[in-house]
């Protein structure tokens, strides 16, 4: 600690350069907060499925195959199989793209009676979601993000499903009611829900009738499940569309892998900014200890060993990796909100930006490496020839 | 004769400048007494500031012993020198090499970080050096806000602050005016006088060399005569 006060004025000996330095190394960790949250958020995602005791079937070959809305009777003839409930994606959004609507077509008494106790809707609200073929239950959230109300009219766009009526992909819904989870850590998740009849999209999408995107199914016994998979997936061997069942989780996770390996290309991102800031403050730090060539030599002739120079070098260039990965990171923690609206449904978490301060610590030392080496093997007689 | 505080035996100084070898120092020998001024001249290049490294223990002879405050130095490794220096002997140098962005109170500091001492001990203690060379008012300064003779006096604050036995000075007033350079001189002279300090000074000016009591001119690596007190 006492050499605190000869580290923070070395540090800003020349106080616009050092000022340079700080704001492109918070800029980089004010990336990585932002971007590593993201890739965190990705590589463990909060799948918005509660419980190990569902599965989910899918077309053997691929997720964006569909599966004959008929397999859901023999689906629940397999022992242990307690209810089975069919969704397809819908791929919505409101108005823009960005406005992102993680909308579902179920069907009422199979997706509430599998998902029993889990959501909350008022009872008058769910009778009006009963009763009107258009109906739409929403998620308070995302009420609030469109300003929505009970009784709206609300257009949303499919990416995929065109309407028999007209062509169209626009889609119309009366919002009847809210709906809210009771586990508040899947409150994040289900941000985007808007669940409307999987009646109405059967009967007004263009084509793809009678086939549904996946079953969900909830088991009696979670530790069957293993065993419930592979007897659903058999029935449908050998058929023209047999089956994948796995457990929720996994689905989703393979679900979000569709899009590749964001994990890979966000962090691929970082070590490219890292690497260049490698060279740019590993620079500076050079360039500042040649400028001080002759202190650091006065430093050793007052007595500082080799050995404390070198420290010291190293912590001129900790403190400034430190102070700029507290400022950045700190930052990118503020900006969780703005980056949360960007990305719907998916969990962010300060958590994930505890690596950076290990990442300041070993910038700090592979840039202060060089010039402390430097310093540390400095002739105190040559370095002070051009100096007395 | 009292008791050396330097003594040289046979020294050799070689420097190995790319293919070349330069002689720099050839078996000089020399005793200096404690509380001693010495002043050190001759023509540039006679090795007067390699002698001045030596006895500093900034450097280390090819060959011979040196014996400064009762250690051998041509037996320490960088490590124990660099304690040994931090113990017993305080530079001034020409340009008084001080930190630019410190204050005159903090550079004098510099040395008490290498002790046990806490902070208000080594700001009490940085206080009370800066008050014996007269320019305690100017503590809260940086060098840039200080004359040549001012940024001198703390220079020789910091080299005294550690209580070192002795002062080793490589042209403290070469870069001073007549007037700042004689109130150097005279505290120099003062610090040898009143407080026992040993003081080995390199000077070209003859003026300077008056306040020494004793005078040694080098010339080609070698000691030429001694002279005797003037002041």
């Amino acid at each position: 600690m006492k050499y605190l006060p000869l580290i923070w004025a070395t540090l800003w000996r020349k106080k616009t350069r050092t000022i340079f330095t700080l704001l492109s190394v918070v800029v980089a960790f004010l990336l990585f907060g932002m971007l590593e949250t993201v890739a965190d958020a990705f590589a463990h995602p909060d799948t918005g499925v509660t419980g190990a005791d569902k599965l989910i079937s899918t077309n053997k070959y691929s997720i964006t195959l569909s599966l004959p809305f008929s397999d859901a009777q023999q689906i629940r003839s397999v022992p242990g199989v307690a209810e089975v409930t069919w969704i397809s994606w819908f791929g919505g959004y409101y108005q823009e793209s960005k406005n992102f609507v993680f909308a579902l077509p179920i069907d009422t008494d199979s997706y509430f009676n599998l998902h029993k106790d889990e959501f909350i809707v008022g009872a008058e609200q769910m009778q009006a979601f009963r009763n009107t073929r258009t109906g739409a239950l929403v998620n308070s959230a995302l009420m609030k993000k469109f300003g929505w109300k009970i009784g709206d009219k609300i257009p949303l766009h499919s990416t995929i499903w065109t309407r028999k009526e007209d062509g169209s992909l626009d889609w119309t819904f009366d919002i009847v009611g809210t709906i809210g989870v009771k586990d508040p850590t899947q409150a994040s998740a289900q941000s985007s829900t808007l669940l409307f009849h999987y009646e109405l999209f059967d009967e007004g999408r263009s084509f793809g009738k009678g086939e549904v995107g996946w079953f969900e199914e909830r088991v009696d016994d979670p530790a069957q499940s293993a065993a419930i998979s592979g007897r659903i997936d058999a029935l449908f061997a050998n058929s023209p569309n047999e089956t994948k069942t796995q457990p929720a989780n996994d689905f989703t996770m393979a679900f979000i892998k569709q899009f590749g390996d964001i994990g890979f290309v966000l962090r691929a991102i970082l070590g490219a900014v890292f690497f260049a800031l490698l060279f740019l403050t590993g620079n500076t730090m050079m360039q500042s200890v040649r400028e001080r060539i002759p202190e650091l030599a006065v430093l050793k002739t007052l007595g500082f060993g080799d050995g404390k120079v070198l420290m010291l070098v190293l912590a001129e260039s900790l403190l400034l990796c430190m102070i700029a990965a507290v400022i950045g990171l700190a930052l990118s923690y503020a900006a969780l909100p703005i980056i949360k609206m960007g990305l719907q449904g998916v969990k962010l978490s300060p958590a994930a930006l505890i690596p950076g301060i290990g990442i300041a610590v070993l910038l700090a030392l592979v840039v202060g490496a060089a010039p402390a080496m430097r310093a540390m093997r400095l002739s105190i007689v040559d370095a002070l020839a051009d100096k007395r | 004769m009292s008791e050396a505080i330097v003594s040289l035996r046979n020294v050799e100084k070689r420097y190995i400048r790319g293919k070349q070898s330069v002689d720099v120092l050839q078996g000089l020998s020399l005793d200096i007494p404690k509380g001693e001024f010495v002043a050190l001249m001759g023509p540039s290049g006679s090795g007067k500031t390699t002698l001045l490294n030596l006895i500093g223990g900034l450097d280390t002879p090819t060959a011979g012993e040196i014996t400064v405050a009762g250690q051998r130095l041509d037996k320490l490794g960088s490590g124990a020198l660099a304690r040994w220096r931090a113990n017993h002997v305080g530079f001034v140098f020409q340009f008084y090499n001080l930190m630019p962005m410190l204050s005159a109170q903090r550079n004098v500091e510099l040395p008490l970080l290498l002790t046990r001492l806490s902070a208000s001990q080594r700001k009490s203690n940085a206080m009370a050096a800066l008050t014996l060379v007269g320019i305690a008012d100017r503590a809260k300064h940086k060098p840039s806000e200080l004359s040549g003779g001012q940024a001198q006096r703390v220079a020789i604050a910091r080299a005294l602050v550690a209580d070192p036995t002795l002062l080793v000075c490589d042209e403290p007033t070469g870069d001073l005016d007549r007037k700042s350079a004689d109130d150097v001189l005279h505290l120099l002279q003062m610090l040898n006088r009143d407080h026992g300090k040993s003081v080995v000074m390199v000077t070209h000016d003859p003026k300077a060399a008056e306040f020494a009591s004793r005078v040694l001119h080098m010339d080609k690596g070698a000691l030429l005569e001694a002279g005797t007190a003037l002041a």
